[in-house]
């Protein structure tokens, strides 16, 4: 049995059945990571050490017979944006390159109730602005199916720590597709929640009204399982919503029947690439064998999405990046003379250009001048996809669309070219737009073997619908069975 | 031309910190003078990740400000982003309120020599306080405490309708007041938490559109504002009559030299990039949340004032001084009940309690003792224990290490003298001691009585009971 | 709209960054594609749309007054650059 290649869920069972202890378990992960790193790079901070003496500590309490939350000992990843107390939180940025949180997002106080244990913080794009994690102050991710393919991003380090078994799960953030681009790229199984569904406190903003904390995890039952335990109101949040207590694993059934799908055209249209479109009809044509109600539908806001999503993010980036100014925590340069060096200098020195080119962008279009035209014009255009999309659901359960237009492109690839990494997140942003749940879960695999995914859009809170959908998709294909990350390219 | 053919344009930007327990969007507590960058939280140092939370007393505070100064409430109202970077602002934006203030289209009605004027108040918003940043003496680099950082704040943006140094004067004491009043702001000026930024224009007389206006932030005496607005008015009039131009700009006011100097290096034509703040939700107030807020109103310094000159009788004069301030107002309540005496009462607020506070330059929150010790020290004095020339010493003691009365009478011992033996003794020497005067009064010179009796005060400092003291000296001078 | 050189700048100043010559030129190309082709927006069926802030459509979340002193005050200051009795140091502010 090779421990790191199993679930969460079935991990649980070889605990109760006494085959395996957290031990044993959190050794096999440092084992994965100590092999497979070196060729991923998916962490920017290790916490194995101290994750070696914790999984000890958990185990003797079980031993002892001590009642814990069968959670407890079990690993997990946390991207670097996501505040850990006494851990540092870089954003895989200079900027904080040494910054060590004072306090926990409310996330990470939920997995520490859990008494899971962090084997380390994830590299990403620098504070999560990008596609493919190239835009990293530390590193680049590679992606485990094709190591000179990217992994997607900016959940990147995330995904590929999954993907290569380096860790059973791990949390992201998703902006415009941060969570679901990668683990389409990766092969895995990523959710981006309702807007408001999980606390945003201590998670780093990118742009506030678009953020929201996700999961990244192997199959759709352990997705649920770890939605379970960041999911809730919080009062430190105000855009936090009360939904009651819920258990999401309650939504795992194979029955679909009668499930109504609808298939917006747009999103099948030029740019996506032969392959991924096969195969997401392959995997429409499925769930029609299995019951479901599918209708292709006119759903023509993309375009207009994108547009807006890079306003309105870029708006809420420069001013979100305002704190970073050399004073109270961050990278000061050592050429400051002068209050201005201050914060010119030391922004100039630890911002990288992706950052500073959406900063750029956010403050051109507030600025004077240009705010009607382009911020106020965005959010309009932000109502009108909410709208569209309420209108689609009247009809429909679910939507379905690819993730992203082509599978894993190659490192330095598209790095050159800003608009065209823009253009990739063309099927993801509008449901952060709409503040709508989105999940993706793979589907199929492209003539070089690289992963492709399939989008799952729910209408608020409606994640039970999107587990459910997916969970009766996933047990029919077993993707996970089939296929399997090769580290092609890799040091053999 | 000459001066007259000009005239002053004014609006005011105050800014007064709530008395809330805790800060705008933390839960971190407000009080003023703790030791740098204890109060403090990682919301209002903007670390990495954190969400602002709104205080809901502040609302609350900023609705009543607002109906006390006849504002209308927004049903309808968002906080937003102001960018801008400076060190005091630790988020690099300001959330305030763009739009959609809380309270517009208010007045306050003002009384100058000039007689009643309404002075209208644009908008009423909240916002936060910077940190505080000390520029003095520290090798060259400024320190930044970022206590103040979150404190609420309400905005008060007037109209352009003053015209003179006494109605902003006037305005200033009166929007002062009412705070207090409806008990939002305890208004201390020296502590920054009721500060003014000044517009000053001037124009020919006649003029319909306003000259070019400057700003001069952070005003937080009445004395300075006085000599500020004359400084500047004569500033901008000279630089017209020598044929140049006022350019609009922000100015430092310097207390020592009684100059402006202008800030360059800061606000060089701000902007502040201001958009809805995404990590707050809409405000809503429905009628119902603002009619209760009305109904919680105090009574406001008119209705008190006409209560002093119908049940009290006090004189329009008195009953204004006494009800400009919620404190005098609340003191001269408070002891009259407890006297009995609201006539003595109010003579000591009018005259020596007014006299102390302006030679200190003190605002009457500051008045150390309570309205009990001040009620006791009339009683004394109303039952013949000490006379009220002892009573002045002992108010002055009253502001120097206030106590009950009594215990100051008994310590000083300044109990008045009223044994019968012990008047006639020093009646008796004042005498033999003055015999000329003796004899002027008993020539008819009446006023040689005074002479004789203010010896015999001084005698016993004046702890003698003056009306036994002159029966006495009228016996003794008859034999 | 075209963005110039001297607008760069100015945005470039507003965000507090300082742009070297060679990016200057890059970072003009870059805001024209991405304005052109947001520019987009300006075509969206949205006459009288109202505007959407964020996407949450809950209102009025207010915290009770009441103080909650933070456990770890010196946290709050050790990643600082640099400090004087326990204050933020800068260079001088005002010249």
């Amino acid at each position: 049995m090779n421990i790191t290649e199993l679930t969460v869920h079935e991990l649980q069972e070889k605990l109760k059945n006494k085959e395996l202890t957290i031990t044993q378990i959190n050794e096999a992960y440092i084992k994965q990571i100590k092999e497979k790193e070196p060729e991923v790079q998916a962490f920017i901070t290790d916490l194995t050490e101290a994750a070696i003496n914790q999984s000890k500590e958990i185990q003797a309490r079980l031993d002892n017979g001590e009642e814990l939350g069968n959670l407890a000992g079990i690993p997990i990843g946390i991207k670097d944006n996501i505040c850990t107390k006494g851990v540092k939180t870089t954003c895989a940025s200079k900027m904080l390159e040494n910054f060590v949180a004072p306090y926990d997002a409310t996330v990470m106080n939920k997995v520490n109730a859990e008494e899971m244990i962090s084997l380390g913080k994830l590299n990403m794009d620098e504070f999560a602005m990008g596609s493919s994690t190239e835009n990293s102050y530390f590193k680049k991710t590679k992606n485990p199916w094709d190591l000179s393919r990217v992994p997607g991003g900016s959940s990147g380090g995330s995904a590929a720590a999954v993907a290569a078994n380096m860790l059973p799960w791990a949390l992201g953030t998703d902006t415009g597709g941060s969570i679901r681009q990668p683990a389409s790229l990766c092969g895995i199984v990523g959710l981006k929640p309702t807007y408001g569904l999980v606390s945003r406190y201590g998670v780093v903003a990118y742009a506030s009204s678009l953020d929201q904390v996700g999961v990244l995890t192997k199959d759709v039952q352990d997705c649920a399982m770890l939605l379970n335990v960041i999911a809730g109101y919080d009062e430190m949040d105000s855009t936090s919503v009360d939904v009651g207590e819920k258990d999401y694993t309650q939504a795992l059934q194979k029955d679909i029947k009668g499930l109504k799908i609808g298939v917006p055209k747009e999103f099948y249209g030029e740019g996506i690439n032969e392959e991924v479109k096969v195969s997401l009809e392959t995997a429409i044509a499925k769930y029609k064998e299995m019951g479901a109600e599918v209708e292709e539908f006119s759903l023509d806001i993309a375009q207009y999405a994108l547009a807006a999503y890079y306003i309105i993010a870029c708006a809420e980036a420069s001013s979100n990046l305002g704190r970073y100014d050399g004073i109270r925590y961050t990278y000061r340069s050592p050429e400051a003379q002068t209050l201005k060096d201050v914060f010119k200098k030391s922004r100039s020195e630890a911002f990288g250009s992706e950052v500073k080119r959406r900063i750029i962008l956010g403050t051109y279009v507030l600025s004077s001048g240009y705010y009607d035209a382009y911020y106020k014009k965005a959010q309009q255009v932000r109502t009108l996809v909410m709208n569209e999309f309420s209108k689609a659901f009247e009809k429909y359960d679910v939507l379905i669309t690819p993730v992203s237009p082509t599978t894993a492109f190659k490192i330095g690839e598209k790095s050159t070219n800003p608009m065209e990494m823009y253009l990739a997140d063309i099927c993801t942003v509008s449901i952060n737009v709409a503040g709508l749940p989105g999940m993706s879960i793979p589907c199929g695999i492209d003539s070089q073997g690289l992963p492709i995914g399939m989008q799952l859009i729910g209408k608020k809170f409606s994640e039970e619908t999107l587990i459910k959908a997916a969970y009766a998709y996933e047990q029919e294909t077993n993707f996970r069975e089939k296929y399997k990350p090769t580290f092609k390219g890799g040091v053999q | 031309m000459a001066r007259e053919d000009y005239e002053v344009v004014m609006g005011l930007e105050v800014h007064a910190e709530l008395s809330t327990k805790t800060k705008i969007f933390c839960s971190c507590p407000t009080t003023f003078g703790a030791e740098p960058n204890t109060q403090v939280c990682p919301i209002c140092m903007a670390m990495p990740g954190v969400l602002p939370k709104l205080n809901e007393k502040v609302v609350e505070y900023a609705v009543k400000a607002g109906l006390a100064t006849n504002c209308e409430i927004s049903r309808d109202s968002k906080n937003d982003r102001k960018n801008y970077f400076y060190p005091d602002t630790p988020r690099a934006y300001q959330i305030s309120q763009y739009d959609k203030p809380l309270c517009e289209h208010g007045y306050i009605e003002i009384e100058t020599t000039q007689g009643t004027k309404k002075i209208g108040i644009t908008r009423i918003h909240i916002e936060d306080d910077a940190a505080k940043l000390d520029h003095d003496n520290f090798g060259g680099g400024a320190l930044i405490d970022i206590n103040r950082a979150g404190v609420p704040l309400i905005e008060i943006v007037s109209e352009a309708d003053f015209r003179s140094a006494e109605e902003v004067d006037a305005y200033l004491k009166k929007l002062k007041s009412i705070l207090e009043y409806v008990e939002v702001s305890d208004c201390k000026m020296q502590e920054g938490s009721f500060r003014a930024d000044v517009n000053i224009s001037v124009r020919k007389k006649g003029e319909t559109k306003f000259g070019t206006r400057t700003e001069t932030k952070n005003m937080n005496s009445f004395r300075s504002i006085t000599r500020l607005i004359n400084y500047e008015a004569e500033r901008q009039i000279d630089v017209i009559e020598n044929g140049g131009v006022i350019t609009q700009e922000t100015l430092r006011w310097d207390e020592v030299s009684g100059k402006t100097f202008s800030m360059r290096d800061k606000e060089n034509a701000q902007d502040y990039r201001y958009f809805p703040e995404p990590d707050l939700v809409a405000i809503k107030l429905s009628d119902e949340y603002i009619e209760n807020i009305r109904k919680s109103l105090p009574e406001m310094p008119e209705s008190r004032k006409q209560r002093y000159l119908n049940d009290y009788k006090l004189s329009e004069k008195d009953a204004g001084i006494i009800t400009a301030s919620k404190h005098l107002s609340d003191l001269f309540e408070k002891a009259s009940e407890i006297c009995g005496n609201h006539k003595a009462v109010n003579n000591w607020i009018i005259s020596d309690i007014s006299r102390i506070l302006n030679e200190n330059e003190m605002d009457p929150v500051e008045i150390p003792f309570d309205a009990e010790q001040l009620a006791k020290l009339v009683m004394l004095i109303d039952k013949g224990t000490i006379s009220s020339s002892i009573g002045k010493k002992v108010l002055e003691e009253l502001f120097e290490n206030p106590k009950d009365p009594e215990d100051i009478i008994k310590e000083k011992g300044w109990i008045q003298i009223s044994d019968e033996g012990a008047i006639k003794e020093v009646v008796v020497k004042i005498i033999e001691a003055n015999p000329q005067s003796v004899a002027d009064f008993k020539a008819g010179k009446d006023r040689a009585l005074g002479f004789l009796v203010g010896q015999a005060m001084k005698e016993t400092k004046g702890k003698a009971n003056p009306q036994m003291l002159n029966k006495m000296f009228a016996e003794e001078l008859k034999k | 709209m075209q963005v110039s050189k001297e607008e760069i700048l100015h945005i470039a100043d507003l965000a507090e960054l300082e742009l070297e010559e060679n990016e200057i030129e890059n970072y003009i190309v870059n805001l024209q594609d991405i304005l052109n082709f947001a520019n987009i927006v300006n075509n969206a069926p949205v006459e009288g749309v109202n505007i959407t802030i964020g996407a949450s459509e809950s209102k009025n979340v207010f915290r009770k007054d009441e103080k909650k002193v933070f456990d770890n005050i010196e946290g709050l200051l050790q990643n600082a650059p640099e400090q004087d009795r326990h204050m933020f140091k800068i260079p001088k502010v005002l010249n």
